[in-house]
């Protein structure tokens, strides 16, 4: 074999390792999943108010009319036969129909997904590409400004809520500087809206080529991200900072320092690559945090997403996509921590070979 | 406190004087809580529409709001509410998973077992929609707030107490005790516990911050405290209508305040960690 083949085959062996390793853990995390879909199920079913009375238009409604919405939300029968009903519904995929909107559940988090998504995705993105360089400086020169610059950032960072850092962005941003737009939804109401491909916005408009379209989502966008994101920076940037520590000061680093490779190739391939670990796993749990705190930020910005959603619902005792955002919730957390894994296979493969 | 330990807190204090200044803060927010209500100048239930969102002055330290309360002498009275909420919320879920977790490590096969699913279970939610939603099925109280909290502390301090007794169950002081004739009930809360205190305590402290926010971010979004019972969360919310029209004052100072109590209450368990155990120091 050649130098080639055996690199191919290297990588086909870590690839198929690091599959196997995904599908372990995907079939570890069904039995807690289904426990999540049980666990939802009689929470929201001890909630307090007759939501067939709630839904027949208030208390004056006729005793008919009750008996009627009652049996077609299926309130008549006995709670097991609540539960299975349930499971078989969501087993096909219907997660049941919103009082409040008068759609199915599915579509209606099918719509809003992607607008909770962007932002959580956009805020992971900046918290990573702000809190692994201030790690990795920090780490750099410990005890130097910059480190301790970056320590009192990360102790003040978790320290406030995401929605007080939310208006407070609001109020230097916009009421102060005028830079941002009106705090209130994905794009103001007199856009013309992209063809619909990815569901994330600022993709559409460039898609569709629309850059003042792509401008005007992407102003929107930041202030919710940015302060989803100063929340999470805290603990990105510790993690880098005692990971990248530790690398530098291995022997590895002081070997490729003493063979002479520029200082850049030191730090970046050879150190910051074996102190990635830990980062990827605590992304991965801040990923899951910023899915909860997805309900504050949405509610300081009107954002149409999932949680803000789930919230009115909530409000407004209509279990069905409390239900559905639960069990979403949870779907897309065993989905974070796959690709945690898979990400853990790729950045270093020794974790696959067991 | 042996005066061996006494004189370690000591060089500890003297190398991170922050830690003296977090338990100056965590005292003089306690003493805010317990004498609120008789320091403050103003009622701050009062409303007099004639002084209504008024910026801070020195006659209004923090401003007025919308009904022309004074926002300081609300943000006094109500750390006595966001302290309370989050003192039970954690000691509830400390002594509950302090016991569960011990006899889990302790005892080990099913029960562990059990009870790991169960946690497994906790934790596959997004913790604050799984608080929310428990207001919401619970009933929209305070107490009810306390427990959401406590509920989405809970796996934390079942799986440290769990970590930490296991790592003790066959260390030979327990041995001598099971030998010695006691119990095994009686080993794991006469002797197991108190060994596990110390590190629990330090979880504690760091984990009040979390429930602070936790439960300012439930009553922002309208669960639990109503108003015009003065809180820090609900504050914010009242607020937030005001935010785009200029008037910061009325998200500025809950937010300070509720960012000063959590970070005191950080820095203390930081410090807290550095004199039990000073090999986890950064």
């Amino acid at each position: 074999m050649n130098q080639q083949q055996v690199i191919g085959r290297t990588v086909r062996v870590t690839l198929g390792a690091t599959m196997a390793r995904a599908g372990r853990r995907f079939l570890s995390s069904l039995p807690a999943l289904f426990g999540v879909l049980v666990f939802t199920f009689l929470l929201m079913r001890v909630l307090p108010g007759d939501p067939a009375v709630f839904f027949a238009s208030g208390p004056n409604a006729s005793k008919e009319d009750v008996e009627l919405i009652r049996k077609q939300m299926g309130l008549d029968k006995s709670m097991p036969e609540q539960l299975a009903l349930y499971l078989y519904d969501v087993g096909r995929g219907n997660l049941g129909r919103s009082m409040m909107t008068g759609q199915s559940v599915t579509k209606d988090l099918r719509e809003r997904l992607p607008a909770s998504l962007e932002l959580t995705f956009t805020a992971l993105l900046i918290a990573l590409v702000s809190a692994i360089p201030l790690g990795v400086l920090a780490a750099l020169k410990p005890g130097s400004i910059i480190d301790h610059g970056v320590r009192l950032f990360c102790a003040l960072g978790v320290c406030v809520p995401t929605f007080v850092s939310g208006l407070l962005l609001i109020y230097v941003f916009y009421y102060l500087l005028g830079l941002a737009p009106d705090p209130t939804g994905r794009v103001d109401v007199f856009t013309s809206l992209p063809p619909s491909r990815t569901g994330f916005l600022t993709i559409d408009f460039l898609l569709a080529g629309d850059i003042e379209g792509w401008w005007a989502a992407l102003k929107q966008l930041i202030l919710p991200a940015m302060s989803m994101a100063l929340f999470v920076i805290a603990p990105l940037a510790r993690i880098t900072r005692a990971s990248m520590l530790v690398s530098l000061g291995s022997d590895f680093v002081r070997t490729a320092r003493s063979v002479g490779l520029s200082r850049r190739h030191v730090v970046v391939t050879y150190a910051l690559r074996n102190a990635i670990l830990p980062v990827i796993t605590i992304a991965g749990i801040v990923f899951s945090t910023m899915l909860g705190a997805n309900v504050l930020v949405e509610k300081v910005f009107s954002w149409p997403g999932v949680a803000s959603y789930a919230l009115d619902a909530l409000l407004s005792s209509d279990y069905a996509p409390v239900q559905g955002f639960v069990l979403l919730m949870a779907s897309l957390f065993v989905l974070v921590n796959l690709t945690v894994d898979v990400c853990y296979g790729i950045a270093d493969p020794r974790v696959s070979i067991e | 406190m042996t005066t061996t330990a006494l004189r370690h807190s000591i060089w500890i204090l003297r190398g991170n004087p922050l830690t003296g200044v977090a338990a100056a803060g965590v005292l003089s927010l306690i003493f805010t809580a317990i004498f609120g209500p008789w320091i403050v100048p103003y009622d701050p239930i009062a409303s007099n529409v004639s002084q209504a969102l008024l910026p801070p002055s020195a006659e209004h330290l923090a401003g007025t709001d919308q009904l022309g309360r004074d926002v300081f002498s609300r943000l006094i009275v109500a750390a006595r509410l966001d302290l309370a909420i989050a003192v039970s919320a954690v000691s509830l879920s400390f002594v509950l998973g302090a016991v569960v977790g011990s006899f889990c490590g302790y005892a080990g096969g099913r029960l562990d077992r059990t009870v790991g699913r169960f946690v497994d279970v906790m934790m596959a939610f997004p913790l604050f929609v799984l608080a929310m939603a428990m207001v919401a099925a619970l009933g929209n109280r305070v107490e009810n707030i306390i427990i959401a909290t406590a509920v989405i502390n809970l796996p934390f301090y079942i799986r440290f107490a769990r970590a930490e007794v296991n790592v003790r169950r066959n260390l030979g002081w327990v041995e001598a005790a099971r030998s010695s004739g006691e119990s095994h009930i009686s080993v794991v809360l006469r002797f197991l516990l108190p060994n596990i205190l110390p590190a629990m305590a330090v979880q504690m402290s760091l984990n009040l911050g979390w429930a602070i926010l936790n439960a300012a971010g439930l009553s922002f979004i309208g669960l639990g405290v109503k108003p015009p019972t003065p809180e820090w969360g609900i504050m914010v919310a009242e607020g937030a209508r005001f935010i785009s029209t200029g008037r910061w004052w009325l998200v500025a100072f809950p937010g300070l305040a509720l960012m000063l109590a959590v970070l005191c209450f950080n820095l203390l368990g930081d410090g807290m960690r550095d004199i039990l155990d000073p090999r986890m120091r950064t």
